[in-house]
């Protein structure tokens, strides 16, 4: 009797809690998408509309706005968005395919000091790249690398963090005896590393490809300090530049196409790569 | 695998040969670490000591001051008042982070649960992560603004009679800049502790469930402790990143941080004197953030390395 009852008090007590799981969780989606919903609302709404106030309904005026905003405005958010790809891409192009050469150096290889270079790169990750942007500046104006994309593509290739995730893959996956067997077959260690080791890390390689694309096209902070010529600005510089804007006068269904036209790309990939970008958090930021 | 041993005995002395190549593939990285990182790092602490800024079109300096550039830091009550704004930030944004993260994260490897469509749970709570912070905020700042459409929807659901100034109060701005950090983080969050959880041996929730023990008593007694090494691992993290905390409050505040600077950030600070060329300064508050920085990074790094000696010992 007594059995009975416990477990039937069980089986209420797990339906209340799934249903305030539910609760909870729905309400905490629409959070994350209730903004996103209105920036869409709002692209599609003219300025008139717009002064009329909030509503759920989506108006007609979407191409209208892009269209202005794109090509009749005081910005070029073509040019910008084509900048910030070319930054991105590269960064994630470099920095996969270097911090995985980096990590292969630390597996593959039993060489002097291996143990403590593995410590320093690990130790190294947590420099903040603010704290050394004064030196950067003053270095690269110096180095006449300042309105360049050089200066914010070619550091990723020293990326700890990536490394460090290119290493515990490579545990998993690159045992000492292939690599003896591709030595033995006579191919050099540079072929053995691009044709043997390479093709193995695809997995780890893409994942670290996306994340190292995201943060590079979502970074602020050092490129509006290097580059200030006008074609190329970043994104991230013009959406900062229209927020100093007196733009409260400007047509408000242009402010929102522009930042439409910088969010909704990365939504639209993002549904697509969701199941390998979610997955791909945690396995380089806990240890397994 | 079994044939490896032998081949590595085998090929031992071929190895050996081999291992100098270690050096070669290490060349990039270090080769990019000291030219990006390593130098301009030394520039810093090196500028740190020179009075070197604007008077107008004027440059003064570089002269060498010493410690001058430190003790204006720290005597001023700038410094002092930026640290409490991004620290009233930070934690405005971390407590409902962590807590929606445990909360979450346990709903969510619970299997008495069996919660139905996670993986689009996830895929919605990641989301704001991915969104570029200028962007976002930028968002925002229209969205709040006093005939935005978060003012006109309070208006017609008749919860305010007239608009809320959302960019006028202390408290609303900094609610703001929180909030949104609290969103971009808490999916993120959720996700590394699920990882921790799903660790966690199910014989123990097993055991405790045959004893008698409710889910409640289960989480407090078994989860959280066992879970306490990634806890503090990411505290330690969203405080180093709380730290670093620049483009959200820039943007919404267009960099001034008002009203009354109440949402100027430690790097905001650093920012403005970079634009103003006040290199002295900027220089002394680089290298505080950095030691501040490396001391909790030790942090991290003591845990997560007595976390693995754990883990190999079992």
């Amino acid at each position: 009797m007594a059995d009975m009852s416990l477990k039937k008090r069980r089986a209420v007590s797990v339906r209340a809690r799934r249903v305030i799981a539910y609760v909870v969780l729905i309400l905490l989606s629409f959070l994350c998408l209730f903004w996103f919903y209105v920036l869409f609302i709002n692209a599609t709404r003219s300025n008139g509309e717009l002064a009329k106030g909030f509503t759920a309904i989506p108006s007609t005026h979407l191409l209208k706005n892009l269209n202005n905003v794109l090509f009749h405005g005081a910005q070029d958010p073509i040019r910008g968005m084509i900048n910030s790809f070319i930054v991105a891409a590269s960064s994630a192009v470099l920095s996969t395919y270097f911090s995985t050469m980096t990590a292969y150096a630390i597996h593959a290889y039993r060489f002097k000091g291996r143990k403590a270079i593995y410590t320093f790169i690990l130790a190294v990750m947590m420099i903040p790249t603010q704290v050394t942007a004064l030196g950067f500046i003053k270095w690269m104006t110096k180095l006449h690398l300042m309105n360049n994309f050089a200066p914010l593509v070619v550091p990723t290739i020293a990326a700890p963090v990536t490394f460090f995730y290119m290493k515990q893959y490579m545990d998993s996956v690159l045992s000492p005896s292939l690599l003896e067997a591709a030595r033995i077959d006579g191919a050099g260690e540079f072929r053995t590393f691009n044709i043997i080791a390479l093709p193995l890390m695809k997995p780890a390689i893409a994942v670290q490809m996306v994340f190292t694309f995201v943060s590079s096209w979502n970074n602020y902070f050092t490129p509006a300090l290097i580059l200030k010529d006008k074609a190329k600005k970043t994104l991230p510089i013009l959406l900062a530049e229209l927020r100093g804007a007196d733009f409260m006068k400007f047509d408000m269904g242009q402010v929102y196409a522009m930042i439409a036209f910088s969010i909704f790309p990365v939504i639209i990939v993002y549904l697509f790569l969701s199941r390998y970008i979610v997955g791909g958090v945690t396995a380089g930021g806990v240890k397994e | 695998m079994k044939g490896s041993g032998t081949a590595a005995v085998r090929g031992s002395h071929r190895v050996n040969r081999h291992n100098r190549w270690g050096y070669i593939f290490l060349i990039p990285f270090f080769a990019v670490f000291v030219i990006f990182q390593l130098i301009p790092l030394v520039q810093t602490f090196y500028y740190s000591f020179f009075e070197n800024y604007m008077s107008g079109l004027r440059q003064v300096g570089p002269n060498f001051i010493g410690w001058a550039n430190y003790k204006k830091l720290l005597v001023s009550g700038d410094l002092w008042a930026y640290t409490k704004n991004t620290m009233i930030m930070w934690i405005l944004g971390f407590v409902p982070q962590i807590f929606f993260s445990l909360l979450l994260s346990a709903w969510f490897t619970d299997p008495s649960l069996r919660l139905r469509g996670q993986r689009f749970f996830k895929t919605v709570i990641y989301l704001p992560n991915l969104i570029m912070a200028a962007a976002f905020s930028m968002l925002f700042f229209t969205l709040f603004a006093n005939k935005g459409p978060i003012n006109s929807l309070l208006i017609q659901l008749g919860i305010f009679s007239k608009p809320y100034k959302f960019m006028s109060h202390v408290g609303s701005v900094r609610g703001l800049v929180a909030f949104m950090n609290f969103l971009m983080w808490f999916g993120n969050t959720t996700i590394l502790l699920m990882a921790g959880m799903m660790g966690i041996d199910t014989n123990l929730f097993e055991a405790a469930e045959v004893d008698g023990a409710t889910s409640t008593q289960i989480f407090w007694k078994i989860t959280l402790p066992l879970l306490k090494p990634i806890l503090v691992y990411v505290m330690i993290t969203s405080l180093i990143g709380g730290l670093q905390m620049f483009d959200v409050p820039q943007i919404l505040t267009n960099g001034s941080g008002n009203p009354n600077r109440c949402a100027m950030t430690l790097i905001m600070y650093l920012n403005k004197h970079l634009y103003s060329k006040n290199y002295g300064m900027a220089g002394a508050l680089s290298v505080l953030l950095f030691l501040i920085t490396a001391v909790l990074s030790i942090l991290v790094f003591r845990l997560t390395n007595a976390d693995a000696v754990e883990k190999g010992e079992h």
